[in-house]
């Protein structure tokens, strides 16, 4: 048993597009390129990047709810992207996702407590009362009521129905649950709550979370690792509090400096990006962040950079060009 | 403030349960009372109950048997001179309230026995349209690929043709009877419902409920029979209602021109096609059943229109 639940290696997911009249392919969106990472049981991945870096289809991939192009996922030690459909069915257990809208997430024609006994009754593996007694319980260890079961979705607050998304995650008690931005979709005051709901399920369960959020505040208050992406690739991918603190690339430079500070005398070493993010459909040559790129070289515009370690340890990797390991 | 802590614990504890207590609502029952706050609705449930009663409880509203010959019984003579008269002809009132027809039957029994037959034709074209449709176009957008392909283009072929001339066509083909009057409006509108389902699968199947059935395992036979057919139905409901109002006109058509309803059944558009010489010497032959066609259609288009303002998610608070 390795202390690995999760081995990600080179995946890639490219979305083809058609047009004209033969529906000819006439090119793919690059939406994750060629992505290697790890998650260790028990850990926070917060996975940060702008709308539209590939952040949520990387976490989608994972769990192998769209397919991928190439590369390969380890599940606890079995290749998940090769499964067959019973062992599909039997990983999917052990895995979950939690939506960003909590609006679109649950479906308005079934009482909620029919959307959380789903994965029950789907694996089969209790009998109804048993299943009902099971529902009451995780809505009640998610903050709601036995009696909210019998509700449909529409006579919930936003808050509310995250957290039957989250029940219903967790009823199935997985291993490792997929965040895709549970709480951007919710008042702040709502996403406090939320979040330290998450915070104490892991901590209790023993989950294994992959953090999916533009939000870098609230991706440092529950990592313990984050991984920074950008135009589908991973850029760079350390520590929480060196990533925070000792930021090397370039663009996790600038997206930490755009946080506001509450201290208007702390102005001054701001780097703001100039462009736009190129689109995926049509990358640029080189390092994907070159046009952007404050402090790019030569090689920057014909060589893509490699994801490396750059203190020896393993723990700290960038890629880009400038940084001296 | 001790004690104003528990004040308000208690007072959310009372809202809570008081909450609690109230039943759920379920969205059908919702939309129900949505669509009786509308007089549109009211008005098109009124018109078509008022016609399922006399459908239903025909024997007992008709004074006459529809398919008796009243000739030689009553005092019924052959009609001379030409009577235009709203209620028809006085020398045959009170006993027959609007007339006696060219074959000496009873015009209002007939009149009322039609709506039986309208409506079942209404009802059984549209609901093998529903469901055809329903599952052609669930599974042409669900699978896509070739399959979707295939069903699609077949559907275009159907729609190329105007509905009416095809109707004709298949029942020439068939042999004219009510049941191949039937088969032919149904396939006549089937692709309209395949395609309004098929657009409606294809955004549902995009949803998050939809991507978190998949991930807690659930077959893909599963999810498309619990999670997206039922919230894809609402448009083709909606065009379910409007569908019975076109199938009783067109079926009206095709028995009108000789090739639906067979006399002697008492088929509004029968009935209209029979004393369709007789406009201009008895019009309320042709008034009647041509007024009871426009009063079921208008009923079912007032209840369709209701029931789209009322399934209308943008109204939803």
């Amino acid at each position: 048993m390795t202390d690995h639940l999760i081995e990600v290696d080179r995946l890639t997911k490219r979305f083809p597009v058609h047009s004209g009249l033969l529906r000819r392919q006439t090119g793919a969106v690059q939406a994750v390129n060629e992505v290697s990472l790890t998650i260790r049981r028990g850990e926070t991945l917060g996975l940060v990047g702008e709308s539209g870096c590939g952040k949520s289809t990387l976490g989608r991939l994972i769990i192998r709810l769209i397919e991928a192009t190439s590369g390969s996922v380890l599940f606890d030690g079995q290749n998940l992207t090769q499964a067959s459909r019973d062992d599909l069915s039997k990983l999917r257990r052990r895995m979950q996702i939690i939506f960003q809208d909590p609006y679109s997430s649950l479906d308005p024609r079934t009482p909620v407590g029919n959307s959380v006994a789903e994965g029950l009754k789907v694996h089969g593996s209790s009998e109804t009362s048993e299943q009902h007694k099971q529902v009451g319980q995780i809505l009640e260890r998610v903050g709601l009521q036995r009696a909210h079961a019998q509700r449909f979705p529409h006579e919930f607050s936003g808050g509310q129905r995250q957290r039957i998304g989250i029940a219903r995650a967790l009823v199935l008690q997985p291993d490792f649950v997929v965040c895709d931005e549970p709480v951007s979709a919710l008042d702040v005051s709502v996403q406090a709550q939320v979040l330290n709901l998450l915070r104490e399920l892991q901590r209790d369960l023993g989950l294994t979370l992959l953090f999916i959020s533009h939000n870098l505040a609230v991706v440092e208050h529950l990592s313990d690792r984050v991984a920074v992406m950008y135009l589908g690739e991973i850029v760079e991918l350390t520590d929480r509090d060196t990533l925070y603190q000792d930021a090397r690339h370039p663009y996790t430079q600038a997206l930490l400096s755009a946080v506001p500070v509450p201290d208007p005398m702390r102005r001054g070493k701001q780097t703001i990006l100039q462009g736009d993010v190129p689109s995926p459909l049509n990358p640029p040559s080189g390092c994907k962040f070159h046009p952007r790129c404050p402090v790019a070289r030569k090689t920057c515009l014909s060589t893509a950079p490699e994801l490396r370690d750059i203190d020896g340890s393993g723990q700290h990797q960038v890629s880009c060009h400038t940084v001296n390991t | 403030m001790m004690s104003l802590k528990g004040a308000a614990d208690s007072l959310s504890d009372g809202i809570d349960e008081q909450w609690l207590q109230t039943k759920p609502i379920s969205l059908w029952k919702t939309t129900l009372r949505r669509l009786l706050r509308r007089k549109t609705g009211i008005v098109g449930l009124i018109l078509i109950g008022f016609m399922m009663t006399m459908a239903i409880g025909a024997p007992a509203f008709a004074p006459y048997d529809p398919e008796q010959v009243l000739i030689g019984k009553e005092k019924v003579r052959k009609r001379e001179a030409p009577c235009i008269h709203l209620l028809g002809c006085p020398s045959e009132r009170p006993q027959h309230l609007m007339g006696i027809d060219g074959n000496f039957r009873d015009q209002l029994s007939r009149v009322i026995y039609g709506a039986r037959v309208s409506l079942s034709i209404g009802f059984t074209t549209v609901l093998f349209a529903f469901f055809g449709g329903t599952i052609l176009g669930a599974i042409a957008a669900y699978w896509g690929g070739w399959l979707d392909n295939l069903i699609m283009r077949i559907m275009d072929v159907i729609l190329g043709f105007p509905s009416l001339l095809l109707a004709i066509a298949i029942v020439a083909v068939l042999g004219p009877g009510i049941r191949n009057a039937l088969f032919a409006i149904s396939i006549v509108t089937l692709p309209a419902y395949a395609r309004v389902m098929r657009a409606s699968v294809l955004s549902i199947k995009e949803m998050d409920y939809v991507a978190a059935s998949q991930a807690l395992g659930a077959s893909r036979l599963r999810i498309l029979l619990t999670r997206i057919v039922p919230n894809a139905l609402t448009p083709i409901v909606v065009l379910s209602t409007l569908g019975i109002a076109s199938a009783i006109l067109d079926a009206a058509g095709l028995s009108f021109l000789g090739l639906g309803a067979q006399p002697p059944t008492p088929e509004w558009g029968t009935m209209l096609g029979a004393e369709r010489n007789q406009v201009f010497s008895a019009p309320h032959l042709v008034f009647f059943p041509g007024l009871a066609i426009m009063l079921t259609v208008l009923g079912f288009n007032l209840l369709g229109d209701g029931l789209r303002d009322a399934l209308d998610p943008r109204l939803n608070h």
